[in-house]
């Protein structure tokens, strides 16, 4: 097991190297921090005085490895837009996606996994298909049109919830910021929460809809009518337990796709979080934000590639003899 | 039944009819006649791309000529409300444009795009995967590390943050080449989902006989792939390609909505959405609904689509 | 009374190209304790015949016409949930892939104890207990740490004896065992056929058993039917089966089999194919490959008849004819 875990982290730091270098390239040569920093009517000299200060004359490889350096330490620099440390900024905004995240990763759940397990039971039953129409919808609406709609339905039209930003928010220890704790971030957090996980609930619900209807067609489950188990162990006993294998896996790499679409979610509603810093940084090009995001954004992922591998290992005893390959696997 | 089945499948003694008699009589065609939301989907979708394609002969207005808007006209609501005119059904937005026309241009970008960069994920997909699954050892190694560490990112994460970065970089040049960078960059993020697909089914007809016999003949393997197991793997291809239409469409929408899409000169449906987004609170809520409407239908009607095609492709769902 | 008893059942398959018979009138029986192989070639309705009777008929299939009885009482037709209490308890099942028989996720003694639970009631304690003692039966070593490991880290052969205890484990009156033994090696092959056996005569069971072997049938069976297009064309005592086969089809199917005393050139064959379900001619449906055709056959369809000690679905048993024939 350690050794699993070993091998899975040292597949992870190629990886991790190359897009800290792609950042490093982003970094160093897009835009021209000199100019930026320095202002318009810096002489030749202080230019040069400050090249040198960022290390901007040195060789190109060292220069890499002194900016590994940095991020090791922390420092991403500071962001053209706002002057202040990237880290900083980062470490202000992250609470507030990862909440939103969260919140609606488990409604997705909530939802679509009993949604999709009715589904694939009751194939043709008029709720059936109410659910599968309603799922196609879901995943033809674009998550930022999702927001658009519900705020125009219950913010301008309703009044009932704010329409940007989180509400009044609680620290909590040096680093934290919640908005469970406040009615006003709790009403902040229902339309987001919605528009991001609704795409996930509909994709949620259709992948275990598919896996079920799979397993429903498996010898095993042929022989365990043969053997007269009655439907509510078949179905929730063993078909449910084969289906959600690999929908575990798959829904762990979705919280991947959570966590890019709440960028759109949050430039919808201007949510205070690291993805619109993120949009906010493409349009006024601030580079070091932007190569920061990078690596921010690739260390997560790595992390939860290797959280759902030991989930994975977990569950499913077969692993390194046979594995079932998802049915509706992309 | 009393006559023996002439399939062009089966049958002893049965000649070999064309292509399209073949088709008529395919379970596939079969299946879609019977079958009424392929049909209307497909209908919907067929009038998508048509008004797409014609948009300039269909559009009443030329909203992209300067000349011909009036601020006067600006902010004209949809035909039955108060205050509309006949000449612009659907409305206005801030800048006295024609609704109507705007979408039907604009949705001709959408498609534009979304198919161009379906294409060029399709072309690098199948390419690499026919490449790695009959080249097999150090090329399907390495071809596939990549695509699957590209998988473990979300495609729209790759997708904006190429676009994000090339439009940062290029910051003056990005109006007219934004299109190009765009459809890179979607096409770009969806190609290794054909390449794994394409590299299990060339995995598969590659161990099978009429292959060997192929080779065993002296055929060249780059003629093998195409000529031979290319038509072969097609059927799952088709398949990822007309979802991944859709993905593309939303994908490009939602770039453009976040500001590093399509310009405002050159504006998607995504781009009008989000240029309409200002005026939801001052009550001109048409400005952005109905463009979102003409992308819902449309990536709609092409999910069904995809979903249908999906189900009767599948032999093993009856 | 026999235990099982089928009368002129029929399948259908409809299709967008018409209707299927894939069963067409097919009757015999199964009396307690004995073991009624049922043979011939792939597609001819064997295995269909066996999902019939336990109610397991994949869609679009459905029974047609005809009877089923179990122990003097219909089953066919009868609502799901009743069909689901005869399914284990009254009639079990052995599938032919071990491999995917069994659900990966849960343990071998999971998988006897549920199926036990269910049929007869009994706590969890003493369902384990049993499951441990069915894995004995069949002839598993170390059964009290077995019952606790996984169907994949057994061999193909251990699967398969698994499966039949399971199948045995609610105590059937009549185990459908749909070749049981066509996905193992040889040498597991006459292990598992000799088990089940033992099996049923200990457990006093009787066994349909299916399979396109005729020495697994030779071994094992008391009674042998010979399926062809959907219908049974012979039916009687293994022993007189095989060395006189009454019907030209199944003398076809001896002559085919290579013995080890003789010497011969080429292996004898029938002529033609069986037919397509599609295409199924009228009357005798081996009349276009009979070596003893005549007229009659082509025109009217042979129920089973008399035929010496066995019954076979051919004219030239008929009385009329046979007195002529041997005139």
């Amino acid at each position: 097991m350690a050794g699993f875990i070993l091998a899975r982290v040292l597949q992870a730091i190629p990886v991790l190297l190359v897009v800290c270098f792609l950042a490093f390239l982003l970094f160093a040569f897009v835009g021209d921090p000199v100019a930026i920093m320095a202002g318009q009517d810096a002489t030749l000299a202080q230019r040069i005085a400050l090249r040198h200060a960022l290390g901007l004359d040195k060789p190109f490889y060292v220069q890499f490895v002194l900016y590994l350096g940095r991020i090791l330490h922390g420092d991403f620099g500071l962001s053209y837009r706002l002057g202040e440390p990237v880290l900083q900024l980062f470490a202000a905004r992250l609470p507030a996606t990862i909440e939103l995240s969260v919140t609606s990763a488990l409604l997705a759940l909530a939802v679509g996994v009993p949604m999709g397990v009715y589904t694939g039971i009751h194939r043709n039953s008029w709720l059936s298909r109410a659910f599968l129409t309603f799922s196609l919808i879901g995943v033809s609406l674009p998550t930022f049109l999702i927001g658009i709609l519900l705020i125009l339905v219950f913010s301008v039209w309703l009044g009932w919830l704010p329409s940007f930003g989180r509400g009044s928010v609680v620290h909590i220890g040096h680093f934290w910021t919640t908005g469970f704790l406040t009615p006003s971030g709790l009403k902040a957090l229902i339309l987001p929460a919605i528009t991001l996980g609704l795409f996930q609930m509909t994709l949620i619900m259709r992948l275990v809809r598919a896996e079920m209807l799979e397993v429903l067609r498996s010898d095993f489950i042929r022989f365990a009518r043969a053997r007269g188990l009655p439907n509510r162990m078949i179905y929730f006993g063993h078909a449910l337990r084969n289906t959600l294998v690999p929908v575990i896996t798959i829904t762990g790499l979705q919280l991947g796709q959570i966590i890019a679409f709440s960028i759109v979610t949050e430039t919808v509603f201007q949510w205070p979080g690291v993805g619109f810093l993120f949009v906010q940084s493409i349009t006024a090009a601030d580079i070091p934000v932007l190569s920061a995001y990078l690596i921010l954004m690739a260390s997560v992922f790595v992390l939860i590639n290797l959280v759902v591998d030991l989930l994975y290992y977990a569950v499913d005893p077969r692993l390194g003899i046979e594995r079932r390959r998802p049915a509706a696997a992309q | 039944m009393s006559a023996p089945a002439t399939k062009a499948r089966g049958g002893i003694g049965a000649h070999s009819p064309g292509p399209i008699s073949r088709f008529l009589d395919s379970d596939l065609w079969y299946n879609f006649r019977r079958s009424p939301v392929a049909v209307i989907a497909g209908a919907v979708a067929f009038l998508c791309i048509a008004g797409a394609l014609f948009a300039p002969w269909l559009a009443p207005h030329d909203p992209f000529n300067l000349a011909s808007l009036s601020l006067s006209n600006s902010f004209l609501p949809p035909v039955p409300l108060a205050g509309s005119q006949w000449a612009f059904p659907l409305g206005t937005d801030d800048q006295g444009r024609d609704m109507l026309s705007a979408i039907l241009y604009g949705g001709r970008i959408s498609l534009v795009v979304g198919f161009c960069s379906v294409l060029f994920a399709a072309v690098v997909g199948v390419g690499t995967g026919l490449l790695a699954g009959y080249g097999g050892g150090v090329a399907d190694a390495v071809l596939m590390r990549i695509a699957d560490v590209q998988l473990t990112f979300p495609a729209i994460l790759i997708a904006l943050v190429v676009d994000g970065i090339i439009s940062a970089a290029l910051h003056q040049l990005h109006e007219a080449t934004e299109i190009y960078i765009i459809v890179f960059a979607i096409g770009i993020s969806n190609w290794p989902q054909f390449a794994r697909t394409v590299r299990g089914s060339t995995l598969v007809e590659r161990g099978k006989d009429y292959v060997m016999a192929a080779r065993v003949i002296g055929i060249s393997g780059p003629r093998i792939m195409l000529t031979h197991i290319l038509p072969n793997v097609l059927g799952p291809v088709l398949v990822i390609a007309t979802i991944n239409l859709a993905v593309a469409i939303v994908t490009e929408a939602t770039l453009s909505f976040l500001g590093v899409g399509l310009p405002p000169t050159n504006p998607s449906l995504g781009t009008l959405i989000n240029n309409g987004n200002a005026y939801l609170f001052s009550g001109q809520w048409w400005i952005t609904i109905f463009p979102g409407l003409a992308l819902v239908i449309m990536v709609l009607s092409i999910n069904l689509l995809g979903d249908w095609l999906r189900d009767a492709l599948n032999p093993r769902l009856s | 009374m026999p235990l099982l008893e089928v009368e002129a059942l029929s399948v259908e398959f409809p299709t967008r190209r018409g209707v299927l018979k894939a069963l067409d009138r097919v009757s015999f029986a199964i009396r307690a304790g004995e073991v009624l192989g049922m043979v011939g070639e792939s597609g001819a309705g064997k295995s269909l015949t066996g999902a019939a009777i336990i109610g397991l008929l994949e869609r679009p299939g459905l029974i047609s016409g005809g009877r089923i009885l179990l122990e003097g009482k219909r089953i066919d037709g009868l609502p799901p949930e009743e069909m689901r209490r005869i399914r284990g308890r009254r009639i079990g099942a052995i599938f032919q892939d071990p491999l995917t028989t069994l659900d990966p996720l849960y343990t071998v003694g999971r998988q006897l104890a549920e199926t036990m639970q269910v049929h007869l009631g009994i706590p969890g304690a003493e369902a384990r207990r049993r499951a441990v003692d069915w894995l004995a039966q069949v002839g598993i070593p170390a059964p009290e740490e077995r019952v606790d490991s996984y169907p994949h880290e057994f061999s193909g052969g251990m699967r398969q004896r698994v499966v039949i205890a399971l199948a045995l484990c609610a105590e059937p009156r009549l185990v459908i065992a749909d070749e049981p033994t066509t996905a193992l090696d040889v040498s597991i092959q006459a292990q598992i056929i000799a088990l089940l056996k033992r099996l049923a005569r200990d457990h006093g069971t009787s066994v349909m058993l299916i399979t396109h072997d005729m020495g697994v049938i030779a071994e094992t069976a008391d009674r042998v039917a010979v399926m062809y297009a959907g219908r049974i064309v012979e039916l009687g005592p293994v022993a007189r089966v095989i060395r006189h086969p009454a019907h030209p089809y199944t003398e076809g199917l001896m002559a085919s089999i290579p013995m080890l005393e003789e010497r011969r050139g080429r292996l004898a064959q029938i002529e033609g194919a069986m037919p397509r379900l599609s295409a199924i001619p009228p009357g005798c449906p081996f009349s276009p490959r009979c070596p003893k055709v005549f007229a009659r056959c082509a025109e009217e369809r042979p129920e089973l008849m008399p035929a010496g000690e066995t019954e076979a679905a051919c004219w030239f048993h008929a009385p009329a004819l046979a007195e002529a024939a041997h005139g």
